[in-house]
């Protein structure tokens, strides 16, 4: 995983934040930043759902210390394929709705008032997308 | 089996069908929700009754958008006699998730309403609606660049209000970690589908509703919090404004009698403002040693490996003077207190956080107002558990903040494990100080996909709370499942306050259509 990229880009942020005239940066929440560049993808789907793994996601599957998801599939996997699922190149939409909708272990399973179908769709095109 | 309930207890499907379609004619059709695939993910994914008959499943779910469609939906509610069960993310995970007390419930599910109505970074307040998550406030915080702090539980995504509401605590400051005690202001829609606000929000015109919580007359708000008497929709907090400086350090006492002193001196302090934050007792040995280790033989233990048997971690919030004049001030009384404590200087940072300070704090963020999730490590896989778990719920009863109320409590818990010991428990008590007066234990019993284990599980629960409650430890909160036998536990006067609760019940919601049994209390048709 990328710690040492992790960090440079903090100061990226915290440069523009400072640069746009802000006086006041309380620190983003971790991940600090998202393991794909959303600049990267050009399809509004997969940006959509680069969104949606922003906002719901991101937190236990993001690459950064301590992450439950992350570390949980790094143990699962032991490093035969990725642990961080953004960068799987295995994963179905099938597999993608099946986890979201049915969890596992103690990720419990998602309700459509949290992440809707159209979210699902989303997030299945920035998860499956050709890499 | 199946992910939801048919109907209702006590509804025909005709009505049941009128009311759905009633309830659709004001949020909409498609945020009505009674597929059963969707009704399933109302499901509480750590139940310890999972794919049981007596799994507590929701009939249908609706979500409205605004305290006038909750008003709507409840007058519907009211007249049919539909069951409703708001929750406002779903995500009390270990206390119960999405999942109504009375199965057939239909939940209400405000996460829809999630709207930050108003933040004042003068008045270091907040009003939100049900739907905010600590995630959401957070980043708003931040995108606005906002000189607040939110205290907030280890997992993130749960509701401000929804925490509150269920009284959680958290780990920054007295005033804050209460996250009950830090609200100001309500907005409840009653069972009849009327709506009041409290304090100074009953007043048109009034601009104080987030500074003054009580207003004129009885103060109501209490009645709302871990009970089914209204629906808020709307809730007022106090945020602290953020320091400009953090500094922790750690008292180390070496001897087993030193807990007294150390807590009644921890005590003391934290009580006039000589630390700010969330102080944490813990004692090195004692996960070494083991439960229902003798005092000899944690100072044995302790002077053999060089560490001490006891542990007081105190985090100051200030300015870089104000923090080392207290830490200096603190350490001066404990030496005064306890012979031979030592003391060891902790973190320090300059406020606020640079996001690479905040990124290596894992889930420490909390003591800092940054929310995660990286708590959900408990049970996940990972290279040190090979057996994942589906889940948790927590057992956690209220105890003195006294060392001999910690040493009396550990010891019924240690008996209890050993009384227990066919189920295997695993029983290390240690302390945590979320709220100013009392300590409270956190014990984590672990749920699977695997009915015989959850059955075992519950079994052990309910034998622990009755063998806690004996000893005068009662649990603060708890999940669906043992919401009866935690409320049977507090007895007095032949279930005085029971009995009260079940007068206002029937007086403010007399159709007993909201949340019935939550907390133990329930409505009038359906109490045995």
């Amino acid at each position: 995983m990328r710690y040492a990229l992790i960090c440079l880009s903090a100061f990226a942020v915290c440069g523009a934040a400072l640069a746009q005239g802000a006086d006041y940066a309380p620190p983003p929440m971790s991940p600090i930043q998202p393991a794909v560049d959303p600049a990267s993808l050009s399809d509004p789907a997969q940006r959509r759902g680069h969104e949606v793994f922003g906002k719901w996601c991101s937190a236990c599957h993001g690459d950064a210390p301590g992450m439950p998801g992350t570390q949980a599939l790094e143990a699962k996997y032991g490093g035969q394929i990725p642990a961080l699922v953004e960068e799987r190149a295995d994963l179905t939409p099938e597999l993608v709705e099946f986890y979201v909708r049915n969890g596992i272990s103690v990720m419990p399973h998602f309700r459509k008032t949290e992440i809707s179908d159209a979210d699902l769709d989303d997030l299945s095109a920035y998860l499956t997308r050709d890499r | 089996m199946a992910g939801a309930a048919a109907t209702p207890p006590g509804v025909s499907e005709a009505v049941f069908a009128d009311a759905l379609n009633r309830f659709a004619g004001v949020v909409g059709a498609e945020n009505v929700y009674s597929e059963e695939e969707d009704v399933a993910l109302y499901r509480d994914a750590y139940s310890p009754l999972w794919d049981e008959r007596e799994e507590k499943l929701a009939s249908a779910a609706v979500a409205p958008a605004s305290a006038e469609e909750v008003q709507a939906v409840a007058r519907i509610a009211n007249e049919l006699r539909i069951p409703l069960y708001p929750v406002s993310t779903g995500r009390n995970l270990g206390y119960g998730g999405s999942a109504p007390v009375l199965s057939g419930s239909v939940v209400l599910d405000l996460k829809r309403m999630n709207r930050i109505l108003d933040i004042s970074e003068r008045d270091a307040t907040v009003l939100v609606e049900p739907g905010v998550s600590y995630f959401d406030l957070y980043r708003h915080i931040v995108d606005n660049g906002l000189k607040l702090w939110i205290d907030c539980p280890d997992p993130g995504w749960g509701s401000v209000i929804g925490n509150a509401m269920d009284r959680g605590g958290g780990v920054t400051t007295g005033a804050y970690r209460d996250h009950f005690g830090s609200h100001c202001g309500m907005e409840v829609v009653l069972a009849d589908g009327d709506i009041i606000r409290t304090g100074m929000g009953a007043m048109p015109g009034a601009n104080t509703w987030q500074q003054n919580r009580y207003g004129y007359g009885p103060w109501v708000d209490g009645i709302f919090s871990q009970s089914n008497y209204g629906i808020v929709t709307k809730m007022g907090f106090w945020l602290m404004p953020a320091p400009d400086a953090y500094l922790s350090g750690t008292i180390a006492a070496h001897r087993h009698q030193d807990v007294i002193p150390l807590i009644d001196v921890m005590n003391r302090l934290e009580n006039i403002g000589a630390f700010t934050g969330y102080p944490q007792v813990g004692s090195p040995v004692l996960f070494q040693a083991g439960a229902g280790a003798a005092p000899e033989e944690l100072e044995a233990q302790a002077r053999a490996s060089g560490q001490p048997v006891w542990t007081c971690r105190l985090q100051f919030y200030g300015g870089r003077k104000v923090n080392e004049a207290q830490w200096e001030y603190c350490q001066e009384q404990f030496a005064a207190a306890i012979p031979g404590a030592t003391f060891q200087r902790g973190e320090e940072y300059d406020l606020p956080l640079t996001p690479e300070q905040a990124e290596a704090l894992g889930t420490e963020k909390v003591s800092f107002g940054i929310p995660n999730l990286g708590r959900f490590s408990i049970g996940a896989r990972s290279e040190f558990n090979d057996m994942p778990t589906s889940g948790h719920v927590w057992f956690s009863p209220i105890l003195p903040r006294t060392g001999e109320g910690l040493l009396a409590a550990q010891k019924v818990l240690f008996e209890a494990a050993e009384q227990l010991k066919p189920y295997n428990l695993s029983v290390l008590p240690m302390p945590f100080a979320n709220w100013q007066r009392t300590f409270i234990f956190l014990i984590n019993f672990p749920i699977y996909r695997d009915k015989d284990a959850n059955r075992q599980t519950r079994e052990a629960f309910r034998k622990l709370v009755k063998i806690c409650a004996e000893n005068g430890l009662g649990e603060y909160r708890t999940a669906p499942a043992f919401m009866n036998d935690v409320g049977d536990t507090y007895s007095f006067n032949d279930h005085a306050l029971r009995r009260f609760h079940e007068r206002l019940k029937d007086a403010v919601d007399p159709n007993g259509i909201l949340s019935a049994g939550r907390y133990g209390v329930w409505p009038r048709h359906l109490r045995t």
